[in-house]
């Protein structure tokens, strides 16, 4: 039994990666914002049902998606794909691997990650995620951004764990690919359909 | 699969079991059998860590800065609630 008068400094620390997961999924900062507060407000009234020492963030995180899903997808002003296109394994590598493979251990200086952190910008990188389709979307944002487990995003979802974890491998693959059309527009990988 | 594997079969098995590594998902036994194809196959080993860099990537450039005034918002209307209805 959790005590509501500790509830704000509790749980008020966890409202930036909220905010970042609630514009993924909303893709709108102003239900964004409506969303987190909404969040809160219900987080706080049924604070008293929240078990002391089990994991608050992904608590909370529960509610965000159950009032994303239940309150905020019906107003979506753009039409919800419903599955991804299967798309191969390592598509991205396979891609950049030149490039990339070149500049790891080649004496230049650079790690692969200075290498893999400039081939996107911040902007791209956000709009590949919110391009996936809702179900890809979250299970991606949960696992790859805020770092939940299977178990938990099954929890936060409440789908099974093999749903979740063919979700984020396959969402996963088709962000490669979203992916890869930005950087197929700076001429930094090959054009589609050419794999060697 | 891919002329730079040298030895197909494991490789495939790298790959297909890639996400499952990286997230930390796999029983130790397969682990350790993963780790000791990475250390002999240099294409599975660079695409372990291209992946698990952009990984990070992901992760890193994902962040949004909460608007200025939401965190008062959300406290003023937990405040309200709390006056609105008692705690005890």
């Amino acid at each position: 039994m959790a005590d509501q008068a500790r509830f704000a400094d509790q749980a008020m620390e966890f409202m930036p990666a909220l905010y970042t997961a609630a514009l993924r999924m909303t893709r709108n900062p102003s239900d964004a914002e409506d969303l987190v507060q909404e969040t809160y407000l219900k987080a706080y009234r049924a604070y008293g049902s929240f078990e002391d020492g089990t994991n608050l963030k992904a608590w909370l995180y529960k509610i965000l998606t159950n009032t994303y899903i239940n309150a905020y997808r019906a107003r979506q002003r753009r039409p919800e794909q419903v599955d991804v296109e299967d798309v191969e394994d390592l598509y991205l590598y396979r891609r950049l691997a030149p490039r990339v493979g070149a500049g790891v251990g080649a004496g230049d200086g650079r790690s692969a990650e200075d290498e893999a952190m400039e081939l996107f910008s911040d902007e791209e990188v956000k709009s590949a995620i919110e391009s996936l389709p809702e179900a890809f979307r979250i299970a991606v944002i949960l696992a790859d951004v805020e770092g939940f487990s299977y178990k938990e995003i099954s929890e936060i979802t409440d789908v099974p764990i093999g749903t979740v974890m063919s979700r984020i491998h396959r969402g996963r693959r088709a962000l490669q690919k979203a992916l890869a059309h930005y950087g197929m527009q700076r001429g930094l990988i090959r054009p589609a359909g050419v794999s060697q | 699969m891919t002329p730079e594997c040298s030895d197909p079969a494991d490789c495939k098995e790298a790959i297909e079991r890639l996400y499952h590594f990286l997230d930390g998902e796999l029983t130790d036994e397969r682990r350790t059998l993963i780790a000791s194809h990475l250390d002999e196959c240099g294409f599975c080993l660079e695409a372990y860590g291209f992946e698990g860099e952009l990984r990070h990537v992901i992760a890193h450039k994902c962040k949004d800065r909460v608007p200025d005034g939401l965190m008062d918002r959300v406290a003023d209307a937990i405040r309200q609630e709390t006056t609105g209805r008692p705690l005890l």
